[in-house]
C-alpha cells in the first residue's frame, strides 16, 4: 500500500461530475471546416509546411518548429487547407491566432504510419524523436512538449514517474473516462516513458471520488511493478507540486521543476497519445473533452479531432442556447471563460462547462478584506494571500514578489473560500503580468543602454581616429617640409643611399617568393598561372 | 565629591570611546557599496535615448538630475518613472512636464522599405544603431532593438519612415487588475 | 450571444462576510441569555442599543465619506462592534457612556482608519478602554449583583429608567463589585476563604459569572466548529492566562485562583469573540497563537498587578500593537521553500 501524506490547505467544491460520466466516450462528428492554431505548445510557434489550396492527408505534417522547442501539429483527416489566417484561439485573452484552416474531404484518408512492434529494440533519442513528431505535448493544460519533458537534465535522474489521474477539479472528467475505457493504452503509455526514463517507482494517482478508474486501472496493472495510489479527495489533489507532495512527501524547490527532486508527472491523455505514437504510429489528431455545464442537454466526454469548432461539440451535446451564460474552458476553478464558441478544440483543451446563470452565478461584488485567514488556510502553496492582495492591488509588486508571488499556482482555492468575494487570483495575475512586463522591459532597457553606450563610445573612437590622423598628417606635413628644408640645405647623401638599398633588398625578396611559388606549383602538378585558383 | 565627579566623567568618556569605535568600525565594516546616484536614477530612465529631455540620451540626464534638475521631462518614462525617480530621490512626483512632450504609447519606427532611397541619414541619427542598411541601398529597422525615440523620422528625405504603435497581441497579453467599483466583471458580446 | 468573460475561479462557496458576521452574532446568544438571566436586563438592554447607534454611526460616517451605505451596512461588522461592546460593558452603563463607546469605536477606531479591514485596533475595545478611563466611576460601580431574573433582580422598566436617567438611584441596591474586583480588594486583609464566603461568589465559583462564561465558551465553540474562528487564538489566550495564573498565582491567600480567573469578568467573551477580531489579529498560526498568549498573560499582569479589575480591553489593544512585529517574524514556509521570507525586499532583492 502506497504511504500517503497530505498537503497543507485545499478545500472540497461541488464535484458536478456525474453530469458527464453517465454516457461512454461518444466520437465527435466531423465538422465543416478544422481550425488548427500553430501554437499549441509551450515554445515556439510551428511554421506551416503547407500552403493554401493543398491537399492532405490525415496524420501529415502540416506545420512545424525549425528550430527552437516545440512540436509538429498534423493534419486531423485529409482534405484541403483552405486558408492560413488569425482565428479565435482558446486563451483567457480572447484574441486571435494564426490557424491553418482544413477543409475535410470525407475520406479520412490515412498517410502512410511507421508503427513500432517491439520498441525494447529502440534508443531511448529515437523513441523521444518518435514521440515528438507524433506532435505530443502535455494533454493536461500547459502543453509542454513531451519529448522534453522526458528527457531531463543530464545529473537528474527520474526515481518516480508519476501519471496524475488525480483530475481535482469539479466537471472535468476526461482522464476519469479515459482511465475507465482506455485503461490498458494508459498503462502502456506509461511503460514506454518507464522505458525512456528508467525510474525505480512507478505510481499512478487517482482520487477516490473514481472508484470504476480505480477499478479499470487495476486491472490493467496487474502484473507489472506499477503501483495504483488512491488518494483523497480534495482540491487541488491534481496539482503537479500537490500530487508530489501526497505520492512522496518530497516538495518541489521554489522555481524548479519535479526532475530536481527526481520525480515526474505525465498527465492521463499524453500516456495515451505516447502509446498510440509507438505502437499505433499515429500522430497526436484527436483528444477526449468533457462537454459539460447544466446548459447543455446531454453533458458527456467526446473523443473530438483537434481544430473542431467548441460550437460543433456544444451542438452535439445539446446546447441550450438561451441559457447559456458563460462558457468556460477547463474547469470551474482555473478554466478562463470563453468569448466565443468558434474557438477549435486543441492539444490542451480537456474541458468546457456551458453553464447558465444560476450555476455558475456572477460573482457579488468585492467587500473589503477583513483578514478572516480564510484564504491562508485554504492555500496549499502556504502562501499570505492576504499580505499579496493588498500587495498586487496596491502596486507593490515587489513586496508581493518578495512574499513568494510566483510560487501562486492560481488554483482558486483562496478566491472561492474569500467572505468579502475579492477575486484575488485575478489580482496575483495582474501582478504577475506587471512585473514579467516591467522585467521584459527593464531587459530592453539594458540592452538599448548598452548599444546607446557602445556607440557613444565608437563615435568617440571615430572622432579620436579623425583628431589622431588630422595630427599625424599635419605633423607628416610639417616634418616633410623641414625634410625639404634639409635637403634644400644640405645635400644628404648618406640618407638616400640607404632608401635605394632598401628598395632594393625588397624587390630581391619578392623575386625570391615568387620562384618559390612557381616551384611549388610545379610540384604539385597545378597549372602554372599567376592567379589563384578558381574554388567552384 | 571630586573623585565621583571625576570617576562619571571619565566612565562616560570610556564608553563614549568604546561606543564611538564600535560604531565607527561597523561603519566600515559593513559599509554599503551603493551606485552613484547618477546610475541608479539612469537605471530608472526607459533608455529611450530619444534626448526630448532636452539632453543627448538618457546617461546625460541622468546626470542633470543627480545635479538637480526636474524629474518631469521624460515622456517615454511618463508617471511611472516619475515615481520610481521621486521615489529613489525622495521628493514629490511631479505631472509630466508638457513642454518636452506627452505620453504615448509604446511605438516601434518602420521603414517602408520600396520608398527607401538608402541615404544612411537615418541610420546615423539612430542613437541605439537599430538600422540596418548601407548607401544607396534599402535600409531595415531592427524591431527588437528599436526604441521608438522618433529620431529617425525627423532626417528622412523622403519621410518613409513610420511610427506604429504596439499592440498587445497574443504573446503579450497580460491580466488586467479587477474592475475598480461595485461590479467586478463586463460582459462582452460574441459572435453565436 | 453575451458570454461572461472573468478570471477564474468561476465558482465560490456561499459563506459571505455578512453570514460570517450573523454566525459571530448568533453564537453570542447564549452568553447573552445567560447575563440576562443571572444580572438582569441590563445586558440586553445595552445590546440593543449599542447595536442600534453602531449601525446608525456607521451608516452617518459612511454618508459622509461618500461611501455605498446599504451595501457596507450589510457586512454587519458594525452590528458586531455595537454588539460586543453591548455584552462587555456593566449591565447598568448610564447611555451616555456607552454611547461615547460604540461613537468613538466605530467612527474614530473603525472609519477613521478606512473602515472595515483597515482598523488596526479593536473597535469596540478601543471604546471600552476609552469610557473605562475617562469614567472610572461609572464603569466600577454599574456591574449588577447576580440575582437571577426569576428572583429579584431589578424589572425591565426599572433597569431602562436607570439606563436611560442622569439619575443612577433606582438600581442603587442592586449593584456591586464584581468577583474579580472583590477579591483583588479584599485579599489584603482577608483570607481567600473568607472572601469567598461573600455572596457574590456564590456556591461555584462566581455566582453567575461562572455561568456567563460557560455560556460564552458554548458560543465560541460553536464558532469553531463552524471552521468561523480557529483554535489558536483562544487556546493561546486561555493557555497563557492558565499559565501565569498556575506560575505566580498558586497562592490563593495572595492571589486569585485560576478558577476565578478563567470563568470570572471577560474572559470566555475575550477568549472566543473579541481577541479573535480578525481585523486587528496577527494572520498566521503561530503569530495567532503568540498573540492569544500574549492577551492572555497581559491579562493576568494587569488583573493581579495593576489597577483595574480585569484588563481585556487593554491586553487586547496592546497586542494589537504587536500584531506588525508579530506577522513580521511569523510567516509561513511556503511550499517548496528552506525558510520562511520575512519583511520587506531588501534593497538589492530581486
Amino acid at each position: 500500500m502506497t504511504q500517503l501524506r497530505d498537503f497543507s490547505g485545499g478545500i472540497h467544491p461541488p464535484e458536478h461530475k456525474h453530469l458527464s460520466t453517465g454516457r461512454p466516450i461518444r466520437t465527435a462528428a466531423l465538422p465543416e471546416h478544422l481550425i488548427l492554431p500553430l501554437q499549441q505548445h509551450i515554445g515556439e510557434p510551428a511554421q506551416p509546411l503547407v500552403a493554401v489550396g493543398d491537399r492532405v492527408l490525415k496524420g501529415q505534417v502540416i506545420a512545424d518548429v525549425s528550430s527552437g522547442r516545440g512540436v509538429p501539429v498534423h493534419a486531423p483527416t485529409s482534405g484541403i487547407i483552405v486558408a492560413v489566417e488569425d482565428r479565435p484561439v482558446p486563451h483567457p485573452s480572447g484574441m486571435t491566432d494564426r490557424c491553418l484552416i482544413l477543409e475535410p474531404d470525407g475520406k479520412d484518408q490515412w498517410t502512410s504510419l511507421n508503427p513500432v512492434a517491439d520498441y525494447h529494440t529502440m534508443g531511448r533519442e529515437d523513441l523521444l524523436a518518435m514521440i515528438r513528431n507524433a506532435g505530443v505535448a502535455g494533454l493536461g493544460g500547459a502543453g509542454f512538449p513531451t519529448n522534453v519533458k522526458l528527457r531531463p537534465p543530464r545529473d537528474r535522474k527520474v526515481e518516480t514517474l508519476i501519471l496524475n489521474g488525480a483530475e481535482c477539479e469539479p466537471y472535468i472528467t476526461a482522464d476519469d473516462m479515459t482511465m475507465r475505457e482506455r485503461a490498458d493504452e494508459v498503462v502502456a503509455g506509461m511503460k514506454v516513458m518507464a522505458w525512456i526514463l528508467r525510474p525505480s517507482r512507478c505510481v499512478i494517482g487517482i482520487e477516490d471520488n473514481k472508484p470504476e478508474a480505480v477499478r479499470a486501472i487495476q486491472a490493467a496493472v496487474d502484473g507489472t511493478q506499477i503501483e495504483v495510489a488512491v488518494i483523497p479527495t480534495k482540491y487541488p489533489s491534481g496539482g503537479e507540486k500537490q500530487l508530489i507532495q501526497i505520492l512522496t512527501g518530497q516538495e518541489v524547490p521554489s522555481g524548479g521543476i519535479p526532475a530536481d527532486i527526481g520525480v515526474m508527472c505525465q498527465n492521463i491523455g499524453t500516456a495515451v497519445a505516447v502509446a498510440r505514437a509507438v505502437f499505433e504510429g499515429k500522430p497526436l489528431i484527436s483528444r477526449v473533452v468533457t462537454i459539460t455545464g447544466l446548459a447543455v442537454a446531454e453533458p458527456g466526454t467526446f473523443e473530438a479531432l483537434l481544430g473542431t469548432p467548441v460550437a460543433c461539440l456544444l451542438a452535439e451535446a445539446g446546447l441550450d442556447h438561451p441559457h447559456l451564460n458563460r462558457l468556460v474552458l477547463g474547469g470551474p476553478m482555473m478554466g478562463y471563460t470563453l468569448t466565443t464558441d468558434a474557438v477549435p478544440v486543441t492539444k490542451t483543451t480537456n474541458c468546457v462547462i456551458a453553464a447558465t446563470a444560476e450555476e455558475l452565478p456572477t460573482p457579488a461584488p468585492e467587500q473589503a478584506c477583513i483578514r478572516c485567514g480564510f484564504c491562508a488556510e485554504a492555500c496549499p502553496m502556504e502562501l499570505l494571500p492576504q499580505q499579496l492582495f493588498w500587495h498586487s492591488k496596491a502596486g507593490e509588486f515587489e513586496k508581493a514578489e518578495h512574499l513568494n508571488l510566483f510560487d501562486c499556482i492560481e488554483c482558486g482555492a483562496c478566491s472561492y473560500v474569500c467572505p468579502s468575494s475579492i477575486p484575488l487570483v485575478q489580482y496575483y495575475r495582474y501582478a504577475k503580468g506587471e512585473i514579467r512586463t516591467h522585467r521584459a522591459e527593464q531587459i530592453k532597457a539594458d540592452r538599448a543602454r548598452e548599444r546607446f553606450e557602445a556607440r557613444q563610445a565608437r563615435l568617440e573612437r571615430e572622432q579620436q581616429e579623425k583628431e589622431r590622423r588630422r595630427n599625424e598628417r599635419a605633423a607628416e606635413a610639417a616634418r616633410k617640409k623641414a625634410e625639404a628644408a634639409k635637403v634644400a640645405a644640405s645635400d644628404d647623401k648618406p640618407e638616400i643611399d640607404e632608401r635605394a638599398a632598401k628598395a632594393a633588398l625588397v624587390q630581391e625578396a619578392l623575386a625570391r617568393k615568387k620562384a618559390k611559388e612557381k616551384a611549388a606549383r610545379v610540384e604539385t602538378g597545378e597549372p602554372s598561372s599567376s592567379q589563384p585558383p578558381n574554388s567552384d | 565629591m571630586g573623585i565621583n565627579l571625576l570617576l562619571a566623567i571619565l566612565v562616560l568618556l570610556a564608553l563614549a570611546v568604546v561606543f564611538g569605535g564600535l560604531l565607527g568600525f561597523a561603519a566600515e565594516r559593513f559599509r554599503v557599496e551603493g551606485n552613484p546616484l547618477a546610475e541608479q536614477i539612469d537605471a530608472l530612465l526607459p533608455q529611450t535615448q530619444c534626448g526630448q529631455c532636452g539632453f543627448p540620451g538618457c546617461r546625460p540626464y541622468a546626470e542633470s538630475i543627480a545635479n538637480g534638475d526636474a524629474i518631469n521631462k521624460c515622456p517615454p518614462g511618463g508617471e511611472s518613472t516619475i515615481k520610481a525617480l521621486a521615489d529613489l530621490l525622495d521628493v514629490e512626483p511631479q505631472p509630466l512636464d508638457a513642454e518636452h512632450g506627452v505620453e504615448q504609447a509604446k511605438r516601434v519606427a518602420v521603414i517602408r522599405e520600396d520608398e527607401c532611397i538608402g541615404c544612411t541619414k537615418c541610420i546615423q541619427a539612430c542613437p541605439v544603431d537599430a538600422i540596418l542598411g548601407a548607401a544607396k541601398h534599402m535600409h531595415t529597422i531592427i524591431e527588437s532593438e528599436c526604441t521608438g525615440c522618433d529620431l529617425c523620422v525627423e532626417p528622412c528625405p523622403v519621410d518613409c519612415i513610420d511610427m506604429i504603435t504596439v499592440e498587445p497581441d497574443i504573446r503579450t497579453w497580460t491580466w488586467t487588475p479587477p474592475a475598480r467599483g461595485v461590479i467586478a466583471t463586463d460582459r462582452q458580446g460574441a459572435s453565436a | 450571444m453575451s458570454l461572461i468573460q472573468q478570471s477564474s475561479p468561476h465558482t465560490r462557496n456561499a459563506r459571505p462576510t455578512s453570514r460570517v458576521m450573523l454566525w459571530v452574532i448568533l453564537a453570542t446568544l447564549p452568553g447573552l441569555l445567560a447575563q440576562t438571566l443571572f444580572f438582569g436586563w441590563g445586558n440586553l438592554i445595552n445590546v440593543v442599543w449599542c447595536v442600534l447607534l453602531a449601525m446608525a454611526s456607521e451608516a452617518a460616517i459612511l454618508a459622509i465619506r461618500r461611501k455605498p451605505v446599504a451595501f457596507v451596512l450589510k457586512d454587519n461588522s458594525a452590528a458586531v462592534t455595537g454588539l460586543l461592546l453591548g455584552l462587555s460593558l456593566p449591565p447598568f452603563t448610564p447611555w451616555w457612556v456607552s454611547a461615547t463607546a460604540v461613537i468613538s469605536a466605530i467612527v474614530v477606531a473603525k472609519q477613521l482608519y478606512g473602515g472595515l479591514g483597515s482598523n488596526p485596533f479593536n473597535p469596540a475595545m478601543v471604546g471600552y478602554a476609552l469610557v473605562l478611563i475617562s469614567f472610572p466611576v461609572a464603569m466600577t460601580v454599574n456591574w449588577a449583583e447576580a440575582a437571577t431574573l426569576w428572583g429579584s433582580a431589578p424589572g425591565f422598566m426599572d433597569t431602562l429608567a436607570t439606563i436611560f436617567s442622569a439619575s443612577q438611584t433606582t438600581v442603587d441596591g442592586w449593584t456591586m463589585a464584581t468577583p474579580l474586583d472583590q477579591y483583588k480588594h479584599q485579599i489584603t486583609t482577608l483570607t481567600s476563604t473568607e472572601i469567598l464566603q461573600h455572596p457574590t461568589f456564590g456556591e461555584q465559583v462566581a455566582r453567575g459569572w461562572e455561568w456567563v462564561n460557560l455560556a460564552f465558551l458554548a458560543g465560541g465553540l460553536g464558532l469553531l466548529a463552524l471552521k468561523i474562528i480557529t483554535w489558536h487564538i483562544p487556546a493561546g489566550f486561555l493557555a497563557g492566562l492558565a499559565i501565569m495564573s498556575l506560575a505566580f498565582g498558586s497562592n490563593a491567600d495572595l492571589y486569585a485562583p485560576l478558577s476565578l480567573h478563567l470563568l470570572a469578568g471577560g474572559t470566555m467573551l475575550g477568549a472566543f469573540f473579541i481577541a479573535t477580531d480578525p481585523v486587528s489579529a496577527a494572520t498566521s498560526h503561530r503569530g495567532k497563537l503568540i498573540y492569544g498568549a500574549g492577551i492572555g498573560i497581559l491579562i493576568y499582569l494587569i488583573r493581579t498587578w495593576g489597577n483595574y479589575p480585569d484588563a481585556v480591553a487593554f491586553a487586547v489593544l496592546l497586542m494589537n500593537f504587536a500584531v506588525p512585529f508579530i506577522d513580521h517574524y511569523t510567516p509561513p514556509r511556503t511550499y517548496g521553500h528552506h525558510k520562511p521570507r520575512r519583511g520587506a525586499p531588501g534593497k538589492m532583492g530581486g
